[in-house]
């Protein structure tokens, strides 16, 4: 018999990284706060981040959240929800100083305010030349930002539960309607079952860039937190649009900051042409992400590509001096000379486009609370940061507004799960709530086929590298799709060797591997769906963006049990996008 | 642009590693296991680590996150030096020897590489590693680049701990700080917008503090964030001696 513990509190986060701690800070305060992680807070992917946050504080050259706010929508393809994006906006100079009032050191300006430097499409004036608005500290800054909401975690003595795998979530009917009840965990270190009974549960949970082979994402991100949402028969939104990053060290994947372009880094063809010259004019090689990548898979498919298979082209910081180098960008020049051997002062650096981001997620409305269809709330739910959908990012996400995100909806997300759990009551839990998670792993422990699920795990990112990333089609998406079929028919037959109580890592990585299964399927399925292109989102036999027909979020469903026939048990749904100010143009830069 | 360096065909070899395993649901004791993984000169030790868990045996325990040096997850002793796994390519070593694995010294261990971290993290946790100010600005504090730069280094750190478990004062003493928590109380002494240095030098000219360090260097060698610790460790005994940052 698995060992089960019980837990009650007000609010409950699930996610140590900037999003779950942000929300922490705000809650812990004011209401009885646990917050429950698979990894301890400070290995959180926020860490990874290098390049900066956005936010027009103005410092170095005239800027205003208003150009902000039109820059988040026209980088999002105008697919970004207007009211979200002027509150990202907006609240970004007050997260940024909250931020620098909790200690974090940010690189300064000879008057010693918070430096700012340019990052891929943030414009001033509406799209007239690039503007500093990124926020930074070295090419490290969301290593700061994790450090120093963690230090001030330690300092309110906010409550964790470290290595515990959120594996379920119970939810339980409450005066007619379904609300969330308790998260089920799984104790890495003992292999026991604790139940964590909350009045507001908050999911920021991260990304699930594990799907893919080539990512900049960590082994841990495997989607687990909007798995659950999923398998609840909860909706996620604009699942298709995934970002790629245009600079990851090329064969391996590892992120070089955008910061090193806004720094003065050229992108070059192995002809040494600079590309992006004839792709974005204006602003060259600090346009929006997926244009810049889009742009060097096409060098490469038209042959221009370097190195022996003329797989990658190449970032090039040559011309700038190694001190500013040194100052500036640290830690991504150094991942050259560790991973590659290339030494950035006089060898540009081989870069290829990896899997970075998930612009979509949860549905939530401005407040975080997490829907349950277009427009109704599910009392005590929320979710923030990548995992959720808020939707600030729309169909491509401009750099340096991620680590603003989970400052911003964070925040709100702690402050809204608190106004909420003041009044709420706890709700009843429902008999055998570990009932679903005891099944999962027992499933997992007692499957004796000869399957692999390493193996699996590669064939499933192998398709999704091959047919799923910055071109896609009708054909290839119909091909990733069979795949992952077969995948889950195959998954049925799968065996571990770690029979063990403790830190069964063999046991999760199997429990993750459901996860992916069920997040590529749906990232492939809106994909397909999608018949357009769209910011991140690239239909070859769909070249233009269609408004007419698109100009609205994907709202996938789960409905049933998959069939073995591609799509079943998957209902798609449309949501409009929220406009204000700005009426959807033609994206040029 | 200058020359492009050719990235040529990737060698690939075989290379023996010996681990030391232990699962006390199996065994009290640890013992070294043989395993021989074909390997790519572009690959890390964490690369041997993943091969060995997903082709040989499953149940090889290890940390793991990032894979590229910047989450501090997966500290281990590589043939006796204390390396993350993921940022020491196997071509870096000496390939036709054994490469030996272990965890890291001076924490104890729960199964194989994984280690109770718990200790260390005490530590951090009683130097006060959060900036203590009681203003209350309106807007961001002021900090000249000049005061910035005087604690650049030691922000860097990631709480891998391959610093303090290379020490042998921290082997032979657990209850002594270690590099790790002098590193963190670093940061906050010589920030100039933190009131409370004071108190941190304080904890730090304890017994267990700064003065058991015997400068041994080895916690500098084993950063993988290239932090000169036992710089820092030396500038917050000045510190003391002097009585103000």
């Amino acid at each position: 018999m698995t060992k089960v513990h019980h837990h009650e509190f007000d609010v409950v986060i699930v996610g140590a990284g900037g999003a779950g701690m942000r929300a922490a800070i705000e809650a812990g305060p004011h209401a009885k706060t646990a917050v429950i992680s698979k990894l301890f807070p400070t290995r959180s992917h926020t860490g990874a981040a290098q390049g900066g946050m956005a936010a027009a504080l103005a410092n170095v050259e005239e800027d205003s959240w208003e150009w902000h706010t039109f820059d988040t929508v026209k980088g999002g393809d105008y697919l970004v929800d207007q009211d979200a994006a002027e509150i990202l906006a907006k609240e970004s100079v007050q997260a940024v100083i909250d931020l620098e009032n909790m200690g974090l050191p940010f690189n300064r300006t000879p008057d010693g305010k918070i430096d700012q430097r340019r990052f891929g499409g943030h414009t001033r004036d509406h799209g007239k030349a690039p503007v500093r608005r990124s926020c930074y500290a070295a090419d490290r800054t969301g290593h700061m930002i994790l450090q120093t909401l963690y230090q001030t975690c330690v300092k309110l003595g906010i409550e964790f539960f470290n290595e515990f795998y959120v594996l379920d979530m119970v939810m339980t009917e409450v005066d007619g309607q379904e609300v969330p009840a308790a998260v089920v965990a799984y104790d890495l270190a003992t292999g026991e079952l604790h139940i964590v009974r909350g009045k507001s549960i908050v999911y920021a949970t991260g990304g699930f860039g594990k799907i893919f082979k080539t990512t900049s994402n960590a082994h841990t991100l495997t989607g687990d937190g909007i798995g659950i949402i999923w398998r609840k028969g909860l909706p996620l939104e604009d699942m298709e649009f995934y970002q790629f990053h245009p600079t990851g060290l090329a064969g391996l994947g590892i992120l070089l900051s955008e910061a090193a372009r806004g720094e003065g880094g050229i992108l070059r063809n192995a002809q040494g042409e600079r590309f992006m010259e004839r792709y974005a004019p204006t602003i060259k090689d600090l346009a929006p992400r997926d244009m810049v990548a889009r742009a060097m898979a096409n060098e490469v498919r038209e042959g221009r590509g370097g190195g022996p298979n003329k797989d990658y082209v190449f970032l090039d910081l040559t011309h700038l001096e190694p001190a500013v180098i040194d100052a500036k960008l640290p830690d991504i020049t150094e991942f050259a000379r560790t991973y590659l051997g290339v030494e950035p002062y006089t060898e540009p650096v081989p870069v290829f486009p990896t899997a970075h981001y998930a612009m979509g997620g949860i549905p939530t409305n401005i407040k975080a609370e997490v829907l349950s269809d277009n427009d109704t709330v599910i009392p005590g739910l929320y979710a923030a940061g990548e995992c959720a959908c808020v939707s600030v990012h729309g169909a491509n996400r401009l750099g340096t507004n991620s680590l603003l995100d989970i400052n911003v909806f964070g925040k709100r997300a702690g402050i809204y799960a608190v106004e909420y759990a003041k009044t709420a009551t706890l709700p009843p839990l429902p008999e055998n709530a570990e009932a679903d998670v005891v099944k999962l792993l027992e499933q997992v422990r007692s499957s004796t086929g000869d399957e692999k699920v390493a193996v699996l795990r590669r064939e499933l990112q192998d398709t999704m590298d091959a047919n799923a990333q910055v071109y896609r089609t009708e054909e290839s998406l119909n091909e990733a799709l069979n795949k992952i079929t077969e995948l889950r028919e195959r998954y049925k037959n799968i065996s571990i060797q770690d029979y063990g109580q403790r830190f069964n890592t063999d046991l999760l990585e199997a429990v993750e591997l459901g996860f992916l299964l069920d997040l590529a399927e749906v990232l492939a399925y809106a994909s397909r769906e999608r018949r357009e292109s769209r910011g991140g989102h690239f239909r070859e036999d769909y070249l233009d963006r269609n408004d007419d027909k698109f100009m609205m979020h994907s709202m996938l469903y789960k409905e049933g049990e998959p069939t073995g026939e591609i799509g079943a048990g998957i209902r798609v749904g449309w949501k409009p996008v929220v406009i204000t100010n700005y009426q959807p143009m033609e994206r040029k830069y | 642009m200058s020359e492009v360096k050719e990235i040529a065909e990737i060698p690939s070899f075989t290379v023996t590693l010996s681990i030391r395993r232990f699962d006390p649901e199996k065994s009290e004791e640890a013992s070294w296991e043989e395993f021989q993984v074909e390997m790519h000169s572009t690959d890390r030790v964490l690369d041997a680590l993943h091969k060995i868990k997903w082709e040989q045996d499953g149940s090889l325990t290890f940390r793991r996150s990032c894979a590229h040096g910047v989450c501090g997850s997966d500290a281990v002793r590589i043939n006796g030096r204390n390396r993350l796994a993921c940022k020491t390519l196997i071509k870096d070593l000496d390939i036709n020897s054994t490469i030996t694995v272990e965890p890291i010294k001076g924490l104890p261990v729960e199964k194989d590489l994984v280690v109770d971290m718990n200790p260390f993290y005490q530590a951090y946790k009683d130097i006060n590693p959060f900036l203590l100010a009681n203003d209350k600005p309106e807007k961001e504090r002021l900090q000249s680049p000049e005061d910035r730069a005087r604690y650049d280094d030691t922000t860097k750190c990631i709480l891998c701990a391959a610093c303090t478990t290379s020490c042998p004062v921290f082997w032979t003493d657990g209850q002594y700080f270690g590099p790790a928590a002098i590193v963190n109380a670093h940061r906050f002494i010589f920030d100039s917008r933190d009131e409370q240095a004071d108190l941190r030098l304080d904890i730090l000219n304890d017994k267990e503090g700064v003065w058991r360090c015997r400068t041994t260097f080895n916690c500098t060698e084993a950063c993988p964030r290239g932090i000169e610790v036992t710089k820092a460790i030396a500038e917050v005994k000045q510190a003391i001696l002097r009585g103000k940052p």
